[in-house]
């Protein structure tokens, strides 16, 4: 009588009812916490539009009365935010091609050639990535300023000339998997090895390529250590650097352009992450982590 | 032997650069932090005294502790949330990859404009948090103005940009076999005995990069720390020490062995957590 009743669910079965309820539980966590995630972008953008009683307004005022312009205003009275920003953008197009360009130049030279202590300068390279930057720091800032070079963009770029380990170390992974056909093919064709690398490796690489210019150009954009040291003078100085000199001079009143200025220096890299979204992630993947 | 010398023309960009700007400087800086250098003036050799008064100083054991203690819960926490997301996005519903950027950007948006807005989160006043906490009656702490949450606050930051590894977690996620699931469903297992015994041992390996990763990063944390402070000195971490040292103070010498001692610690924890790898790495 009871036979149906009695029978054992079957572990292997999920209901469909079950299936429902997880994929709206996976969707409303997930809601959630990207919700926590993008609070405090959702707080910078609220506060850098309200007019001062608003920011100072409990509870809180999402969307305020009046939406004002007058934090970007009187943020841009006060430090030349686009000056800034284009300090910074000078440096980092300066660095990048040296970084992407030298590197590349590196990583082939590691991943193609057979040469005496190629193994052993390898071994160094990986090193170096573990590099205690703490260490250097110190001693090249005193050389730089020795050779009357502080206050200046030079120890900030010129080093990108001699390529970057990790980059090096990445690049060559990727270097690593093209056939060795593609380049007998070009030397019979009479190609030397620098045609080759740049007719063939670099336009090969291209995705590689863009992505260390990504991570090139966000490590000088979110840069304070380096800058901090080097660059004084107020017309030379960069976002980050003009940031935080515009939150130690004001305190604690002026946050609504304090936010302005904020959401100014985020917005290019917010920007940069969804229109190149695929390349941080292919990056990533590139890197791959092997366990 | 043209294929030789070739691909060492290629490298020597970088080699020139290895020699100018690590190698020498680190010989520099073995000397430099024998002395009692302070730009100006003569560098005086001492021998060991920068590292006996380093030894000596409480402000350096203070900023020690700080960043110590920072790194112990902000590490833990770090890991198993982004692993916890990293979980979560794995799944491959519909809308999966803008939840993938939402919850990285905040890895990606890092910088002085984050300190400064966390630093208005965190206000005791106006702050985001302790508004809402004061919607619910709760008269909220004040933040980086009180010595005992100074450390909570910058676990908030902390935990705010955990996505930066999801990325490396989801690569990870992606090559565990299948099967090992269904394996594990036909003895009964449940979605959270499924993490714990195949999800969580799979991914020892790239949770043991991320650890390593996660410890250089706490003892070279500057940015933050510069920018937002905190009172009491609980957001001195070291490394904020070093560079006062090194650039207000001008005490060259000094800072300098400060920087080996740090090296040091980071080479010494690298050593040590490697050494553990046997015990807990699946490989």
């Amino acid at each position: 009588m009871s036979f149906v009743k009695s029978q054992k669910p079957n572990s292997l079965y999920i209901s469909n009812e079950k299936i429902r309820f997880r994929k709206i539980a996976w969707y409303v966590s997930l809601i959630i916490g990207s919700f926590i995630m993008l609070l405090p972008f959702l707080w910078m953008i609220s506060t850098s539009f309200k007019l001062e009683d608003d920011i100072f307004s409990i509870p809180i005022k999402w969307f305020p009365d009046k939406i004002t312009l007058d934090n970007f205003k009187r943020a841009f009275e006060v430090v030349p935010i686009l000056k800034y920003m284009s300090n910074t953008l000078f440096i980092a197009v300066g660095k990048i091609f040296g970084e992407v360009f030298i590197s590349a130049m590196a990583a082939y030279g590691f991943s193609r050639f057979k040469f005496r202590g190629r193994n052993f300068l390898f071994m160094v390279l990986l090193a170096t990535m573990m590099l205690p930057y703490e260490v250097t720091m110190i001693p090249t800032f005193i050389v730089w300023s020795n050779l009357g070079l502080t206050d200046n963009y030079t120890p900030l770029i010129l080093p990108a000339y001699f390529g970057a380990a990790s980059f090096i170390f990445f690049l060559r992974m990727y270097f690593e998997t093209f056939p060795a056909s593609y380049e007998e093919a070009a030397i019979i064709d009479g190609a030397n090895y620098l045609q080759i690398f740049r007719k063939i490796f670099l336009p090969l690489s291209k995705p590689a390529l863009i992505t260390i210019a990504l991570w090139a150009f966000m490590g000088t954009w979110n840069d304070l250590l380096g800058q901090l040291i080097y660059i004084n003078s107020t017309e030379k100085l960069t976002i980050q650097l003009g940031l935080a000199s515009f939150s130690s001079m004001t305190g604690e009143v002026f946050w609504g352009p304090l936010m302005a200025a904020s959401l100014l220096a985020l917005l290019p890299i917010i920007a940069l992450l969804l229109y190149a979204q695929k390349y941080f992630v292919e990056g990533v993947k590139m890197t791959g982590v092997k366990g | 032997m043209r294929k030789q010398s070739a691909g060492f023309l290629f490298i020597l960009p970088w080699l020139i650069g290895l020699v100018l700007f690590t190698l020498a400087p680190m010989i520099a800086a073995v000397y430099i932090s024998l002395t009692d250098w302070t730009i100006v003036g003569e560098a005086n050799f001492i021998g060991f005294d920068n590292y006996t008064h380093l030894f000596q100083s409480e402000e350096f054991y203070k900023s020690l502790w700080v960043t110590v203690r920072y790194a112990l819960l902000a590490i833990p926490l770090i890991i198993a949330t982004s692993l916890a997301i990293s979980v979560m996005l794995d799944k491959g519903h519909k809308g999966v990859g803008i939840f993938r950027v939402v919850y990285y950007m905040p890895a990606i948006v890092s910088g002085v404009a984050v300190a400064i807005v966390f630093k208005w989160i965190l206000d005791p006043n106006f702050g985001l948090i302790n508004s809402i906490l004061t919607f619910f009656n709760i008269k909220g702490p004040d933040w980086l103005y009180d010595p005992d949450w100074v450390l909570p606050s910058y676990l908030i930051m902390a935990v705010w940009g955990a996505g930066g590894s999801i990325l490396t977690y989801l690569a990870a996620l992606k090559d565990i076999p299948q099967d090992l699931y269904g394996a594990a469903m036909i003895d009964g297992a449940g979605t959270l005995q499924k993490v714990r015994f195949i999800t969580v041992p799979m991914m020892t390996p790239i949770i043991f990069y991320n650890l390593i990763i996660g410890i250089i990063g706490a003892f070279r944390k500057f940015t933050d720390a510069y920018v937002l402070g905190g009172a009491g000195k609980e957001g001195n971490f070291i490394m904020v020490y070093l560079y006062e040292q090194a650039f207000n103070h001008y005490n060259m010498g000094y800072a300098t062995a400060l920087a080996w001692v740090l090296f040091a610690i980071i080479l010494t924890l690298t050593i040590i957590v490697n050494a553990t790898k046997k015990y807990w790495v699946h490989t």
